[in-house]
């Protein structure tokens, strides 16, 4: 008996059981489901569009905006244009997002440490932290930070005062701003150099490491490098720096920097209820460490300190980064519910340009083509980094 | 065995009397020693936390029961320097964060649908309770038909072509039915005059599209002639197909014949039963609210998300490169986007992109965005479930000669869609915290009541805001965490029968 060519089989099957034609015939249909949904919409648009005469395009972004912004990073006024006031809504949700990033990380670590402490109080106080906030919707945390404890806040005569340079009222937080002086740059090259010259001596003392086999303290040695070199190079131009410290006058404080409320409110949400997740990620990326490696370190002799900072955190970080790196991205986009308490982000400033010149097509796409881009980056990253922590296996 | 042992005087014959283990180490001093001071530095921290603990959860007393106020009739009674919380504000306010402005006499109907839910909800989430399919056919179909009765009255406008539509579609489907009981061949050979008349009859809709045959009066309303011609074609062809059946006796026939008779069962009750009336008032969604949107958000988002969901992720799986490249942008581009932005996108671009004159409930259109949007989510989540599943099963399957579907219905997705229940109980804890953004487009949730009544003047006082939000918090924190803890229950109950 010979065996049926590839061929002769395809021929004895009828044309509608073959998987190719099938997969094809399936393809071409949803292709033109898609198309013919597309095409609609975009007819029904272009429709709706010019029966209420609003023009297509980004020809708004040069017109004057008239309406202002209580936060800007640049220069930002009322005649500024359209497109302006969107960068100004940009660059605040990148402001409030860094910083929410950060302060969650920190939190979200120390209190995921918390949560595995041998103290059975200090770990129920952090269970008790992370189920109760991460429970309750972000948005009515942002109201109760915004609504209560900010608005609750002593007027500017009565501020809480800290140590006589920071002032905590219901105006927002007023804090000493840096008055940089003629020949400050020095300081920025001392800067540039004291982090070139830790990452040449990190390398420098690894090698050696491999090689000798004698450690050398380059973190200490690093972080004295980039402290003291700016401070130096500063000392050595005459320390142009000043500060302008806020001071009460009539009903509101004068000079320093101004951390309107709605920021405040939103970054402080924003970053408790995030730490909830981080600590949950970072418990669960500790315990993941089998234990026979923590036993075989220190039957090895390394002392605990050692094996928790070589043995357990590189591994843990591996399954701690992606997670940790799709959190950051969610704290991103929730800091949008700036919205709802008035912190002019990109969402809160779109919205106000889309009541205004009426451009929703224009507006949501640049929303969405911005955080799109931002979670590509993330993910992004993420592939770049599974691929270099991957276990490499026999 | 060795010899006996010469001398035997070092030799213990017994066990050395057992001591009690030192009272350090045992009960409740030893618990506390061992966990709570088991060094100087960990009794330091003991003790930092123990006043931190104290400090806040008799602050958080102190102000919600010793020194809150609990009667009054307006702000006089809470505005009182030093009070705690304003509890009469929430309880006059509280029908309202329930039922929003749904009127006072018609708030029965919402009892009932919280009811029912409940009762239904309950046995399904009992791993030991009989029927779980009926029990899941229910709440998928029969539960939101009741409650969209219910809630929004019923009696909804439906066409005369609505009917006639569907009739055309159930037709269509009898013409086909030859090719699913004789398979392909045969059965287009048994049926080649309907399938003709049916082509023909659907030339002539696509037709009537470019040319304008004219209408017709009919006691059932205004029909466009083509239409009408394309049904009564394709009629014919359904009725052909049906002949074919009944003059058959094949085992498969039968199966064919059953199957669309529950499906034409299906589709015209539920078009008879949306369209009856039931004598219920009219209620607006303008006036639906509070915790009653909440979960209508909610459970509509995790309903119409689970079947898209699944959808999406087989298309996510898929080896057609179209099929996977569309899956793959429609989720990633949804997960990329706030929600925010979704609903914005809903509630202002959506109009835009209907033709003129289709307009809907601001609701839907919201309910919309927010299934779109969870779909996503719940995409992802089951795709973590597929990709559990040892490619054994797949290759066992195929082996036996399934179809991809049967293949998928009967292997692949039980198993997956097991493993997935935590990840779905999840995100449905997700969704249901996400659906306080709808206040933000001006659809009254719980949060958004709660948000208008504390700007009471009637009520206003420094703890008034306060209270409400704390009853809210309260609220979303019962249902957040038992769904949690249900979560991990089950995601116990499943991890036994897996481990190997």
């Amino acid at each position: 008996m010979t065996a049926a060519s590839d061929a002769e089989l395809r021929a004895r099957v009828s044309f509608w059981n073959d998987p190719k034609i099938r997969s094809a015939a399936v393809q071409s249909i949803m292709v033109l489901v898609v198309g013919f949904l597309f095409y609609e919409i975009i007819h029904n648009t272009i429709d709706n569009l010019t029966r209420r005469n609003i023009a297509t395009g980004f020809g708004f972004f040069n017109k004057s905006a008239g309406f202002d912004l209580i936060q800007s990073l640049i220069f930002y006024s009322s005649e500024s244009t359209y497109g302006r006031a969107l960068v100004v809504g940009f660059l605040n949700t990148l402001l409030v997002a860094s910083l929410g990033i950060f302060f969650a990380t920190v939190l979200g670590f120390f209190v995921g440490i918390m949560r595995l402490s041998k103290n059975w109080l200090v770990a129920k106080l952090a269970t008790i932290y992370i189920e109760g906030v991460r429970n309750v919707p972000l948005l009515l945390q942002m109201f109760v930070w915004y609504g209560v404890v900010l608005k609750s806040m002593p007027g500017p005569r009565e501020a809480i005062d800290i140590g006589g340079i920071i002032f905590l009222s219901n105006r927002g937080l007023n804090i000493p701003n840096t008055v940089y002086g003629e020949g400050a740059w020095v300081g920025l090259v001392g800067l540039v150099i004291g982090v070139a010259g830790a990452i040449v001596l990190r390398r420098w003392a690894r090698r050696r490491q491999a090689a000798t086999g004698q450690p050398f303290p380059y973190i200490m040695t690093g972080l004295a490098m980039i402290v003291l070199l700016p401070i130096l190079g500063l000392l050595l131009a005459g320390w142009p720096i000043s500060f302008d410290y806020p001071v009460l006058g009539g009903f509101n404080f004068s000079g320093g920097t101004t951390v309107i409320p709605e920021f405040m409110a939103l970054l402080v949400a924003v970053s408790i209820y995030t730490a909830t997740f981080i600590a949950e990620i970072v418990r669960a990326g500790i315990q993941a460490v089998s234990h026979g490696q923590t036993e075989a370190a220190s039957a090895l002799g390394l002392r605990t300190g050692t094996v928790t900072r070589l043995v357990v955190i590189p591994q843990a970080m591996r399954i701690i980064i992606p997670p940790l790196a799709s959190q950051y991205l969610n704290l991103t986009k929730n800091s949008s519910l700036a919205v709802a308490i008035g912190y002019p982000d990109l969402v809160a400033t779109g919205g106000t340009v889309l009541n205004q010149t009426g451009q929703a097509i224009e507006i949501v796409m640049i929303w969405m083509a911005v955080y799109l881009t931002l979670s590509l980056l993330t993910s992004s990253f993420m592939n770049w980094f599974n691929s270099r922590m991957k276990l490499v296996e026999r | 065995m060795s010899d006996q042992p010469v001398s035997q005087a070092y030799i213990r014959l017994e066990d050395a009397p057992r001591l009690r283990p030192p009272t350090s180490m045992v009960g409740v001093q030893g618990w506390i020693i061992a966990n709570l001071f088991s060094s100087v530095s960990n009794g330091i921290l003991t003790i930092v936390a123990g006043a931190f603990l104290f400090w806040v959860g008799w602050g958080v007393l102190d102000w919600a029961v010793f020194s809150a106020t609990w009667s009054g009739a307006d702000r006089t009674a809470c505005a009182i320097e030093g009070a705690g919380a304003c509890w009469p504000f929430a309880w006059i306010k509280f029908p309202q964060w329930i039922y929003g402005f749904y009127p006072l006499d018609q708030r029965w109907r919402v009892n009932i649908c919280f009811i029912i839910g409940a009762a239904a909800l309950i046995p399904m989430m009992m791993p030991s309770a009989p029927h779980k399919k009926w029990n899941a056919l229910f709440l998928l179909v029969a539960y939101p038909l009741i409650t969209l009765i219910l809630l929004t009255g019923g009696h909804f406008t439906m066409s005369a072509s609505a009917f006639l539509a569907a009739f055309t579609v159930l037709a269509l489907a009898a013409v086909f039915l030859p090719l699913m009981a004789f398979g392909i061949e045969e059965g287009i050979q048994r049926n080649r005059i309907g399938l003709g008349l049916a082509l023909l009859g659907l030339v002539i809709w696509l037709v009537s599209f470019a040319v304008d045959l004219g209408e017709w009066q009919t006691f059932l309303g205004r029909f466009s002639l083509g239409s009408l011609l394309a049904a009564a074609l394709i009629g014919a062809g359904g009725v052909l197909g049906f002949f074919q059946l009944f003059s058959s006796a094949d085992v498969a026939a039968r199966g064919a014949l059953r199957s669309w008779a529950i499906g034409a069962a299906v589709v015209l009750g539920i078009m008879l039963i949306l369209k009856i009336d039931f004598g219920l008032e009219a209620v607006e969604t303008s006036q639906w609210g509070g915790l009653l949107v909440t979960l209508v958000v909610a459970v509509t988002g995790i309903v119409a998300s689970l079947p898209l969901g699944i959808l999406l992720a087989l298309g996510r799986r898929s080896n057609m490169p179209i099929v996977k490249l569309l899956s793959i942008i429609f989720i990633e581009v949804w997960r990329g986007v706030p929600l925010i932005t979704v609903l914005f996108m809903s509630s202002v671009m959506l109009p835009l992109f209907l033709p003129e004159g289709v307009n809907f409930d601001k609701l839907l259109r919201a309910l919309v965005g927010v299934a779109l949007f969870s779909s996503a989510y719940m995409a992802e989540t089951v795709r973590g479930g597929l990709q559990a599943i040892p490619k054994g099963q797949f290759e066992a399957a195929q082996a036996l000669g399934l179809p991809y579907w049967k293949m998928m219905n009967l292997i692949v997705l039980p198993q997956a869609l097991k493993i997935v229940i935590p990840g779905i109980v999840n995100s449905f804890i997700s969704l249901f915290k996400d659906t306080t953004l709808v206040s933000i487009i001006g659809i009254f949730d719980l949060l958004g009541f709660v948000s208008a009544s504390s700007n009471d003047v009637k009520w206003a006082s420094p703890q008034t805001g306060a209270t409400g939000y704390f009853a809210a918090a309260l609220i979303f924190w019962v249902f957040c965490f038992s769904m949690s803890r249900y979560s991990i229950y089950t995601e116990r109950r499943l991890n036994t029968g897996h481990k190997r």
